[in-house]
């Protein structure tokens, strides 16, 4: 608003023509001393720590680490600078990213550079970046989904940590009767990561494929029974509805309003940043289940390094990749400095994660916990191929069902039906 | 010689603005008109293989036209700017009138101060505003009052804006004032009029095309409503990523990453924008005769 009277047109258009114009990166030519620099895009806390390590063992690739944005605000910036021809070399994408990205032709095919590293992973952890026989990223952590709870508070009311679905319910009611000022936890319409976990740990398959075939199941009765689980707590009032990383939740984070967060395990890194006066009251436990005894998560986030399509170095940068998430030094110092737990199988099985993360010094077996964790995360067969249009139809849907008490089953309705249209619409087979 | 530089010399003066305006607003208009036009396609596969891009004719405009979420958005910013343009309206008027009655104390820094909020920039303003709004950080009561409920963050929005703009507007009508000559004042008050009927009877009719200026300003810039709505929507629930029509255009292009829909949409969004500035500026001029 205010005085630039700029008509609409001109501001999209004229805003590609800035993104067009603006340094967001990009590949310089190799110097006369062949001396190659890469521009890598991550928003991992301490990040600028692992990548002094690579700088100083490698004065031949220089690596400028940025942080322009995170998680599905960065898919949007590099989606946007590729269009403009001026993306980084490399780029930290979240699982569920990955496929819409190479199907707008954004991160290369590395897998001519990444043989060695591909041997460092399993099936199940490189199924997330291989999609028809090629590898479009080396994965650097997996994130099953963990319930963090406030051992403070725990203790305060006589709770003790919910080991099913049900028993989380009732544990919400008692806290609400004890302490009506704490809520059980938050439900999050602002970032999707998590509730898709929940659904993967209730079986839902929201995307699937069958040769070049999707089938799409967002509204499927295993996704309506764990959001009517939810919606029952939010009509019961036992837990909050604000925007998570938002200012509200992160003061009620800080000063003990919220007794749980159901996040991956990279939470403890984040939880210093969030609510740093609650160093020490937390811990972790495996996420309630739906039956007694079952096992399984879902996921929240892991990410991969990827290489994208406008790198010029692409073997150096694929090099880089390679090294960040399979070299044992690289490795400890991101499970030291931002709390991962690696994908690459070798790491993890480094003497680091014997030590519990900084922000749960209380927690010694706090790796042990996710180790357990891990092998029983289940994820979606594949992430859609737009999923950028799901991630924000769960934003504004679940945004106005919380807003105006509405059923979410009918905003997963919404998000199939807006999912499903926009494969359609960009020429997609969808059964 | 000289006659024929002279001649050229007009052509010389408004040539920056004229290549201002063709790079910045000519030509990617007509960049965006090209966009509405296409549409981008998969080539087969399970991930598409790459893309490219097809001439669509009027599909784009179809689909835009067709979508629920645009003409609530439209819905919206109308609601907002209901709100928006008589409250700067009447606040600038109102200042500007008590500022120029005689021997008003502290004129020139309640001038400042009525101003001083125009200065900041909206994304500032806005993020200020909700740290006032949000119930954890509030000192103005929003532990008591919800400024995002269902119809309160319409006036939350609408205040965000009206903050922003007054001060500009005073300073129009302000100057407009000031413009009149002292007679009609001596005048009337020789006639023993009182103040308030002066500024009633006398001020105010004589400042209408200011009055009216303001209006179409305001009226324009609701419907580049943005700044406010987007600042504010990480914060709640309460506003949709498609809260208002440049929003909704925002997240067709930027997010949904389906720029030529997002391109159809500004390109129909700058004909309504011209309509409506057509109109305006039509009223306008018959209050100025």
């Amino acid at each position: 608003m205010r005085s630039q009277w700029r008509l609409a047109g001109a501001l999209v258009a004229g805003a590609l023509l800035v993104a067009g114009c603006g340094g967001g990166g990009g590949s310089d030519q190799p110097a006369a001393d062949g001396k190659v620099n890469l521009t890598f895009w991550d928003w991992d806390p301490n990040m600028d720590k692992v990548v002094a390590i690579w700088n100083q063992a490698h004065p031949d690739i220089h690596v400028t680490l940025s942080n322009p944005a995170g998680g599905d605000q960065l898919v949007s910036k590099m989606i946007t600078a590729h269009e403009a021809g001026n993306g980084p070399d490399i780029a930290k994408v979240e699982y569920q990213s990955l496929p819409a990205l190479v199907a707008k032709g954004v991160v290369a095919d590395i897998t001519q550079y990444t043989g060695d590293a591909a041997k460092d992973f399993d099936d199940t952890t490189l199924k997330a970046t291989r999609f028809e026989g090629k590898v479009y990223g080396v994965p650097q952590d997996v994130a099953p989904l963990m319930l963090f709870y406030r051992t403070d508070i725990f203790d305060q009311n006589g709770l003790k940590v919910p080991t099913t679905w049900d028993e989380f319910k009732q544990t919400a009611q008692q806290l609400h009767d004890k302490a009506p000022q704490v809520a059980m936890t938050n439900f999050d319409a602002a970032d999707p990561g998590w509730i898709t976990g929940l659904m993967q740990q209730g079986g839902a398959d929201w995307w699937s494929a069958s040769g070049t075939t999707w089938k799409v199941a967002i509204n499927s009765a295993q996704s309506k029974k764990v959001a009517d689980y939810w919606q029952g707590l939010v009509t019961a009032g036992t837990v909050a509805k604000n925007p998570s990383f938002s200012p509200q939740w992160n003061k009620q984070m800080n000063e003990g309003q919220i007794a749980t967060w159901i996040s991956g395990a990279w939470a403890p890194a984040q939880l210093g940043g969030i609510a740093p006066n609650t160093k020490g009251k937390w811990a972790v436990a495996p996420l309630p289940a739906w039956t007694a005894g079952d096992k399984t998560t879902g996921i929240w986030g892991g990410s991969a390094t990827t290489v994208t399509a406008d790198s010029k170095h692409a073997a150096q940068a694929a090099q880089f990749a390679a090294w960040l998430n399979t070299d044992d030094k690289a490795v400890t110092a991101q499970i030291q400095n931002i709390n991962i737990y690696p994908a690459a199988t070798s790491g993890r099985s480094l003497p680091i994660l014997s030590q519990p993360p900084a922000f749960f010094p209380n927690q010694a077996n706090y790796y042990d916990l996710v180790k357990q964790a891990a092998p029983n995360s289940r994820s979606f067969s594949i992430w859609g191929p737009n999923v950028t249009v799901t991630f924000s139809g769960y934003t504004d849907k679940f945004g106005a069902a919380l807003q105006n008490n509405t059923p979410f089953a009918t905003a997963l309705d919404d998000i199939q039906n807006a999912t499903v249209a926009d494969m359609k619409k960009l020429g997609f087979t969808v059964s | 010689m000289a006659a024929r530089n002279r001649a050229k010399l007009p052509y010389l003066l408004v040539l920056p603005a004229v290549a201002l305006l063709t790079l910045f607003v000519v030509a990617p208009g007509v960049y965006a008109l090209v966009l509405s036009f296409q549409a981008r396609k998969v080539t087969g596969g399970l991930l598409g293989g790459g893309s490219k891009l097809v001439f669509v004719g009027l599909d784009n405009y179809g689909l835009a036209l067709a979508d629920p979420e645009l003409w609530s958005s439209i819905a919206r910013m109308v609601l907002v700017a209901l709100l928006f343009i008589p409250a700067t309206v009447g606040f600038a008027l109102l200042f500007a009138l008590l500022l120029d009655v005689p021997r008003v104390k502290l004129a020139r820094s309640s001038r400042l101060a009525i101003f001083l909020p125009y200065a900041v920039p909206g994304v500032i303003a806005s993020l200020m505003w909700g740290f006032m709004y949000l119930p954890a950080t509030s000192p103005i009561g929003g532990d008591h009052v919800d400024f995002f409920g269902a119809t309160t963050v319409f006036f939350s929005v609408a205040n965000v804006a009206v903050w922003g703009s007054v001060g500009f507007n005073m300073i129009v009508i302000f100057t407009a004032l000031r413009a009149l000559p002292s007679e009609l004042y001596e005048a009337a008050r020789i006639d023993g009029c009182s103040e308030l009927r002066m500024a009633l009877r006398i001020k105010v009719p004589l400042v209408l095309p200011a009055i009216a200026m303001c209006t179409l300003f305001t009226a324009l810039a609701s419907l580049q409503l943005f700044n406010e709505p987007n600042t504010l929507r990480p914060l709640s629930n309460a506003v949709s990523s498609t809260w208002v029509p440049l929003m909704k255009i925002y997240e067709d292009a930027f997010v949904n990453s389906d720029v030529n829909k997002a391109a159809a949409t500004s390109v129909l969004f700058v004909i309504a924008a011209l309509a409506v500035s057509f109109v305006a500026s039509r009223t306008v001029s018959r209050v100025n005769r």
